[in-house]
């Protein structure tokens, strides 16, 4: 089964917003050209527009994320819709039963659509699977699966700087093996016509298939970075840190770091990306995740008109006319 | 097809009349997207006011949205100064059902709280859904049905009723 297939309904229309993978261009596109006209809303005096009032919106969120789940209160909250986050502990033994419990209740209090972050991959999907037919899930981030809004800002931000997707050369860059938000990132930029996308890591973090992807490997980040217009920085989870499957802290700094010296080697005006936390110090100097090649805190305030975008565009295409679906 | 010109000039003069000379020096002249940006250029011109024209785009601000959706590429609004206090000319080129005038009012209305707010057309064709009147009219025209009024603009603006089947 095409997993992405189930996130559009009957007419082909987008309903819910699950991955990145088997979305055409004209919607990628679509969702860049709504989140620019939201950009603009920050400056305002009322940050806010009324496309989704009267809307409910539950964060449900099965694993912490702070960032995440702000900038996904404040886009619906500018949206006007009223939101309720509720980070739910998710304990082994009972989880199946109390998650279809859960969304009972919030579907029993009329909510409209369910923004989901879970540890397990395709928890989304499932979810979407349950839910009644008027509710649109989004994914928030599910295990090493997918994490699609953090893709589009990505996409969103590099659009910002390098206007061209046909002409540009990315590098993602550490743990692919588990990394929800780089197999997002390689759907998105395939679609949006990216030529060349390396991955670069240790040969113990980047999985067999991901030649399948159509992607370059490097072993060596120095070789790597050759030309490169955009790098995206992967975050190393510390808890994978002290396992079998990477180096010390200081060895993996050494080799798959961006430090100065690396990052001289990509284009002069290519620009550093990190989707957050970072590690300072383990995949990225302080001094250069503080540089102006860095666009990581921009990153963070497209993530609200981004998420805005793919908010309206999945509840806001209910067309009667429809003849298209954007 | 009609040439308009001598519709903006009438509302041009118009205006001079109605408003006081000290809030035509700082008066600030919003269009709606996109007939009602033409008119405003054009209005400025003939008023002589230096300020760029604030342009107004309404399309998250219709009460439609959740019916219709938009179309993704809006061109965001545009107000090119700060309108708390200020006065307000606002300008569209067709006032039919007055809910894009609703729109447009709440929309400014998020960007601050102006003194006043005036409101020309440069055809008023009749039929409000909602208690909304032009202060300053270009023309008045009653569209029998099935007629529809577009405007267009190749240098002059011009206006063109046609039939629709």
């Amino acid at each position: 089964m095409m997993v992405g297939n189930s996130q559009f309904d009957e007419q082909g229309c987008l309903k819910h917003f699950l991955t990145t993978e088997g979305i055409e261009k004209s919607i990628l596109l679509a969702i860049l050209d709504y989140a620019e006209s939201f950009v603009t809303i920050g400056d305002r005096a009322v940050k806010k527009l009324p496309l989704l009032r009267g809307k409910t919106i539950a964060n449900l969120f099965f694993e912490p994320s702070t960032r995440t789940r702000t900038t996904f209160e404040l886009a619906a909250q500018r949206l006007s819709a009223d939101v309720l986050s509720l980070d739910i502990p998710v304990s082994a033994t009972q989880k199946g039963e109390s998650l279809i419990d859960t969304l009972h209740t919030l579907e029993a209090m009329h909510c409209d659509m369910f923004i989901i972050r879970h540890a397990h991959s395709g928890a989304a999907h499932f979810i979407a699977s349950q839910v009644s037919p008027h509710i649109h899930v989004i994914n928030g981030g599910d295990g090493c699966h997918a994490h699609p809004t953090q893709a589009m800002l990505d996409m969103f931000t590099i659009r910002r700087h390098k206007p061209n997707f046909t002409k540009l050369k990315v590098a993602i860059i550490g743990d692919m093996l588990h990394s929800r938000v780089a197999r997002s990132e390689i759907h998105a930029l395939k679609t949006l016509g990216v030529p060349e996308i390396r991955v670069i890591g240790p040969k113990t973090l980047i999985p067999d298939e991901t030649a399948s992807f159509g992607v370059q490997t490097y072993y060596d980040m120095r070789e790597g970075l050759r030309d490169i217009d955009v790098i995206i920085m992967l975050r190393v989870q510390r808890e994978r840190m002290f396992s079998a499957l990477l180096p010390s802290k200081h060895e993996y700094f050494k080799r798959y770091g961006l430090d100065e010296e690396k990052l001289a080697i990509a284009k002069p005006d290519a620009i550093v990306m990190h989707p957050g936390p970072i590690n300072r110090g383990i995949e990225i100097a302080s001094s250069v995740a503080n540089s102006k090649r860095s666009v990581i805190l921009q990153q963070v305030s497209y993530g609200i008109a981004v998420r805005m975008a793919i908010m309206v565009m999945i509840m806001g295409n209910r067309s009667v006319e429809s003849e298209a679906c954007v | 097809m009609q040439d308009t010109e001598h519709s903006i000039e009438r509302m041009g003069s118009e205006i001079r009349h109605s408003i006081s000379e000290d809030q035509l020096s700082t008066l600030i002249i919003i269009g709606i997207c996109t007939g009602g940006v033409w008119v405003a250029e054009r209005l400025k011109h003939n008023l002589g006011i230096v300020q760029d024209i604030g342009i107004l785009n309404i399309a998250f601000y219709r009460d439609d949205f959740s019916r219709i959706g938009a179309h993704p590429q809006i061109t965001p609004s545009k107000l090119p100064m700060d309108i708390e206090d200020r006065h307000i000319l606002l300008v569209d080129d067709v006032l039919y059902t007055g809910r894009t005038v609703r729109a447009a009012l709440n929309e400014i209305f998020d960007y601050g709280r102006p003194a006043s707010v005036r409101l020309a057309v440069l055809i008023d064709r009749g039929e409000r859904e909602l208690p909304v009147q032009a202060d300053f009219i270009g023309e008045k025209l009653a569209l029998k049905s099935g007629e529809h009024i577009s405007i267009s603009d190749a240098g002059k603006l011009m206006l063109e009723i046609t039939k629709v089947q």
